[in-house]
């Protein structure tokens, strides 16, 4: 739940790559997150040949059994594996945080641009972004969901929805800042399409503080999709993702603590892998915004 | 400066306007019945019917719209499908304990945060300030919900220190009102706490490296002296944008954070009446609460005068 | 807006001024018990809807003109005499002495009679009563007739009946509201009195002893006998959140806990304070319910080929948790009644059948239409039955899913007559308490009466005619011999599949005695020490 809007210096010049990998070098935790997110997108991607088996399978005689040979992270409350069920709810969780930080920013993106220069256009629309804003983000994707079934999808397009508003914010304060520089103003007077300014000028500058961002907008969705899991608003019950593994059982948690356990050090790795790769990048990227955040 | 706040109010006036609209028109796509939940699971499709005949919801779109806000404007919020109790009662009743949540929240958050920010700002580069970062970006990933049944298990249960669940109010008794939030607070308050924390001490980090601050250490003043009484003040308007920002956070986190100590506050009151499709009720809280995040916001920035003085509206 | 404000702002001021006086205040020596109830009340019209919570408030403030006690006898409650004339066609009742309303007001027959005529507007039995009724008159203000068209032998079970929806008696100015509006006044003459100033929706509700009850003298027994209240105060205190509320209940912060999930049992049962008790003996019923105007469940063969498959034992484990609290019943009426026995059961007998299974669907002539189980995540025993049934279709080669959503969204969906691809559905679970189910007039899922039945719509006939047969039965034999008709022809055309029996139990603490044993939690002869 951190996505801030950042008022950064932009920098007229791209970072070369020389530089962000040197001092990401000097980064070793971002490293480590970077390293723990591709294991747990290994994971997902392989969890069918990790020694699981159908995540879906019930089995209401074996419940509630605790860890063992037979099910190493214990049986839910139907006799599911929990194992299978972490590892398959690694897929869910992932492209939760993942669809809704690529949707948002590009979406995000495409409004803080045009709003950025179209004045008559940026009114209206940052009052429906405050707006949109000023309701909690939980709440807006809670009802949200409320309106449409249960699907990984509508989870994704109501997080979505509560993220975008901070993204344009983003956006159009770095627009704003950048059409004041010279060179910006220089192309204006030069006569160049607006396409073109925003494409050659304006946009390469946005992308740096832009991924900064994603990756928290991931971590932040991976977060709330488990809060939306957990009131009732989020994904299927019988797909397992980590927020509705642990929803499931919450009521279990004295007697079967292994069943919130092992999703939540799963999401809370990864959500810290994530957090982590962000400090990392954003130090890489502009050690003067370190400072700042 | 006067002519500012009149136009952040009017600006107020349009941002909740448009809100409303979105709201009301989110409700009436909405495929939830309120007169199926309300006739239970034995009636039939003619009762249902009749309900809905009964509630005014068949009539077309802008009828209902402009009759909530016709209603609207003169103070009356609606009526609760489901109780028949209006919707400001119901409001008035359950605001006090998620106030109290959320400013709890707020001073214990603001009390231990600002104060880790700042030595993690003093004490930059050493394992102190790598704690704290550490900690603070912890904060952030572990879901509310498990770190309160993390706390409920130790503290309320193993030691018995902390009641498990429940609201006192302020009139049974200051000392059961404070037992009863401790809990809630510091569960709600660990994101904020981790949040504000950092941007403490990157804003204090930034205000160190200013020139007059080089002026005053070369003066003479300790790094104490130089540390609260020149640099917090210059760092407080980050800080305190924050503040303002979280709240959304802080309403947003109450949720969970009330259905799982079963405290009857507003974000229950919400998430059950979403449940319920009980939109007056809906409709009323949301308005509510961007009404409060709207001048919460328009106080931070006032307050930016305070702290600021080059700051001028 | 100003309204609020202001009372939110008073009520601030008044806060803070407490705490800086501090208080701490002592209640008055008063015995307030706090209940845990299963649900928050939000509906206070046990007429409006069938809602268990609402009826239990009912139950509260209410008293009926009859009741049904441990052996399934009805006993008069507010009635003090009655009787039937020998043409079977008048009954005459005569209230008891001292029967007052909250408000003072004496409990006069046309009360009776006005809450009697909107209560068989909404209820399934009343309307069948409605039909046979001419006229309902009274005498005086305590003596009151009813005049029958033809002999009802259902009456007084009718006027009994103890669950949703029960003909509570209103005054008259209450009853007089529309059967289709909510009545908001819960004005009543029974045990207890709400005190509708505290009352906080989805979170508290506040009742107090009635001192002006006079209760009968006999025992209580389920809801007959003596309503005698040995506290000052109770207090429902709702807690969705059923880790918490058992943490509640350990720390003594809850004295009864209505319905707890039998899988925290092991977490109460450590403390050596708290008690856990199966109150109701009867159970509840979990059911899987058809859509019978799409396909493939239009199809008869479809719905008897899950009668191979169903196997009651994993069901009730699913929803019960442990043996002790859930049974196969293999019945359409609640086990443990007179009127359930397992005839025409065959099929869902012995190991299940997956080959007769797969046999019926061919017959059938299934082409792969898909299947959508809805779902509700909010209802832990309509939850777990979806997930089983979408596992057991999936093993007979069925293509089924399941679209979650809340309950309100099920309600919504439900009663949807559209085919899947436009918003409709195949299948749905729900559970009913045993009193809803113990014979063919409450029993409405197996009705057959087409679109105007329950969701679902099935059309039987042979249903309906044995049902009427049933009504008509004139003793106790011939009703046994036209139920178990019933219940052959139920397992023919398959209405619902019932899923087994479960019990609930309930929790209290040490402290706490005198809890009847009935299938609805009762708080009169609770004694809290």
């Amino acid at each position: 739940m951190t996505a801030i809007a950042i008022d950064s210096q932009p920098k007229s010049v791209s970072p070369t790559r020389l530089r962000f990998r040197d001092s990401f070098r000097r980064h070793p935790t971002a490293i480590v997150g970077g390293v723990v997110l591709l294991l747990m997108i290994l994971i997902a991607i392989f969890a069918p040949w990790l020694g699981t088996i159908d995540p879906q399978a019930v089995s209401p005689i074996r419940r509630l059994k605790p860890p063992s040979g037979e099910f190493w992270f214990g049986s839910d409350m139907l006799g599911r594996d929990v194992y299978s069920r972490v590892l398959y709810g690694a897929r869910v969780s992932l492209a939760v945080g993942i669809a809704v930080a690529l949707l948002s920013t590009l979406i995000g993106l495409a409004i803080g641009l045009v709003t950025g220069f179209i004045r008559w256009l940026d009114a209206i629309v940052m009052r429906i972004m405050d707006g949109l804003m000023s309701i909690p983000p939980v709440l807006l994707a809670i009802a949200l969901m409320a309106l449409t079934r249960a699907s990984v999808e509508n989870v994704i397009a109501a997080i979505t929805l509560a993220e975008v508003p901070r993204v344009v914010r983003l956006v159009r304060s770095l627009v704003l800042t950048l059409r004041e520089q010279p060179y910006v103003e220089a192309a204006v007077a030069a006569g160049t399409t607006m396409p073109r300014i925003l494409l050659r000028h304006i946009l390469p500058n946005t992308v740096a503080p832009l991924l900064v961002q994603a990756t928290f907008v991931c971590a932040s969705a991976m977060i709330t999709e488990a809060l939306l899991s957990f009131i009732g608003a989020g994904t299927p019950p019988n797909i397992p993702s980590w927020g509705n593994i642990m929803a499931e059982a919450r009521s279990l948690f004295q007697i079967a603590g292994y069943l919130i356990l092992f999703p939540g050090i799963f999401l809370s790795l990864t959500v810290l892998a994530v957090n982590l790769l962000g400090d990392g990048m954003r130090d890489a990227l502009d050690p003067r915004l370190a400072r700042r955040m | 400066m006067f002519a500012y706040v009149v136009r952040r109010l009017g600006a107020t006036i349009v941002v909740m306007a448009v809100v409303a609209f979105v709201v009301f028109s989110l409700l009436y796509l909405t495929p939830g019945d309120p007169a199926a939940i309300l006739a239970g699971d034995a009636a039939t499709d003619d009762d249902i019917l009749r309900i809905r005949a009964k509630l005014g919801l068949d009539e077309p779109f802008f009828v209902r719209f402009g009759g909530w806000v016709w209603a609207l404007l003169h103070g009356d919020l609606g009526t609760s499908i489901f109780t028949n109790l209006p919707v400001a009662h119901l409001i008035g009743q359950r605001i006090e304990p998620t106030v109290a949540l959320t400013v709890c929240t707020l001073l214990i958050s603001v009390a231990v945060a600002v104060p880790l920010g700042v030595i993690a700002a003093a004490k930059v580069g050493t394992w102190v300030d790598r704690a704290v970062m550490a900690f603070s970006v912890l904060g952030f990933s572990v879901p509310v919900f498990v770190l309160a049944y993390v706390l409920i298990g130790t503290f309320s249960i193993s030691l018995d220190w902390l009641p498990v669940q429940g609201y006192r109010p302020l009139r049974e008794g200051v000392w059961e009102w404070f037992r009863h939030m401790v809990l809630p607070s510091t569960v709600l308050g660990i994101e904020y706490i981790a949040l504000i924390a950092r941007i403490t001490r990157a804003s204090i980090l930034d205000v160190l490296a200013q020139d007059y601050v080089r002026t005053a250490q070369a003066k003479g003043l300790s790094s104490r002296a130089v540390l609260l009484g020149h640099a917090l003040k210059n760092a407080a308007v980050p800080i305190v944008t924050i503040i303002g920002i979280g709240i959304a956070l802080l309403i947003g986190g109450a949720i969970v954070t009330e259905t799982v100590f079963a405290i009857p506050g507003v974000g229950r009151l919400t998430v059950d009446a979403i449940l319920r499709r009980d939109y007056p009720i809906i409709q009323g809280v949301i308005l509510i609460f961007s009404g409060a995040y709207v001048l919460i916001n328009l106080a931070v920035d006032l307050s930016y005068m305070y702290f600021d003085p080059r700051i001028r509206y | 807006m100003i309204k609020l404000f202001r009372s939110t702002g008073l009520a601030f001021t008044a806060a803070v001024l407490a705490a800086v006086l501090v208080s701490g205040a002592a209640l008055a020596q008063q015995k307030v018990l706090k209940f845990i109830p299963q649900a928050d009340l939000r509906i206070l019209d046990p007429i409006a809807t069938t809602a268990y919570i609402t009826r239990n408030h009912g139950y509260m403030v209410y008293d009926t003109l009859f009741a049904m006690d441990a052996k399934f006898q009805v006993k008069p409650q507010m009635v003090d005499k009655w009787e039937l004339s020998k043409d079977r066609l008048t009954y005459t009742f005569t209230l008891r002495d001292g029967l007052k309303f909250h408000d003072g007001q004496p409990v006069r027959s046309a009360d009776c009679i006005a809450s009697i005529d909107r209560w068989a507007k909404r209820d399934a039995l009343g309307q069948k009563l409605a039909e046979a009724t001419e006229s309902w008159s009274a005498v005086n203000d305590k003596t009151f007739k009813l005049k029958l068209k033809k002999p009802f032998p259902l009456t007084l079970e009718a006027l009994g009946k103890p669950s949703s929806n029960v003909p509570f008696i209103m005054p008259e100015r209450v009853a007089k509201t529309d059967a289709f509006k909510n009545i908001e006044d819960a004005t009543g003459s029974g045990p207890f009195k709400m005190v509708k100033e505290e009352w906080v929706p989805g979170s508290k509700v506040v009742y107090v002893k009635n001192t002006d009850y006079v209760p009968r003298k006999e025992p209580p027994s389920w809801a007959s006998g003596g309503k005698v209240v040995k506290v000052d105060r109770v207090e429902w205190i709702y807690i969705p959140d059923s880790a918490t509320a058992a943490a509640a209940l350990n720390a003594g912060e809850a004295d009864i806990w209505e319905q707890l999930p039998p899988d925290l049992i092991p977490v109460l049962a450590k403390n050596k304070d708290i008690t856990v008790k199966n109150i109701d003996l009867l159970g509840s019923m979990g059911m899987i319910r058809f859509n019978f105007l799409q396909p493939p469940f239009n199809n008869q063969k479809m719905r008897q080929a899950l009668l191979y498959m169903v196997n009651q034992q994993d069901y009730v484990i699913g929803i019960a948790g442990d043996p002790k609290n859930g049974y196969p019943c293999l019945s359409y009426f609640t086990c443990g009644t007179p009127l359930s026995s397992e005839i025409g059961a065959e099929p869902m007998k012995g190991k299940r059948d997956v080959e007769k299974a797969k046999q019926l669907v061919k017959e059938a002539g299934y082409k792969g239409e898909k299947i959508v189980i809805i779902d509700a995540t909010d209802q832990p025993i309509v939850h777990a039955q979806s997930l089983l049934t979408l596992e057991m279709l999936k093993k007979i080669g069925l293509n089924a899913e399941i679209q979650a959503g809340d309950w309100g969204t099920l309600i919504t969906r439900r009663a949807v007559k559209e085919p899947v691809e436009k918003g409709g559905w195949s299948i749905f679970h729900t559970w009913l308490v045993g009193p809803d189910m113990v014979n063919p007039a409450v029993n409405f899922p197996i009705r057959g009466t087409g679109e105007k039945a329950w969701f679902g719509w099935p059309t039987d006939p042979k249903m309906e005619e044995l049902r009427e047969a049933w009504f008509n039965a004139p003793d106790a034999a011939s009703s046994k011999k036209a139920a178990d008709a019933v219940q052959k022809e139920a397992f023919e055309f398959v209405p619902i599949i019932p899923t087994g029996r479960f019990i609930l139990p309930t929790a209290y603490r040490s402290n706490i005695s005198g809890l009847i044993i009935a299938p609805i939690n009762l708080l009169w002869n609770v004694e809290k020490k």
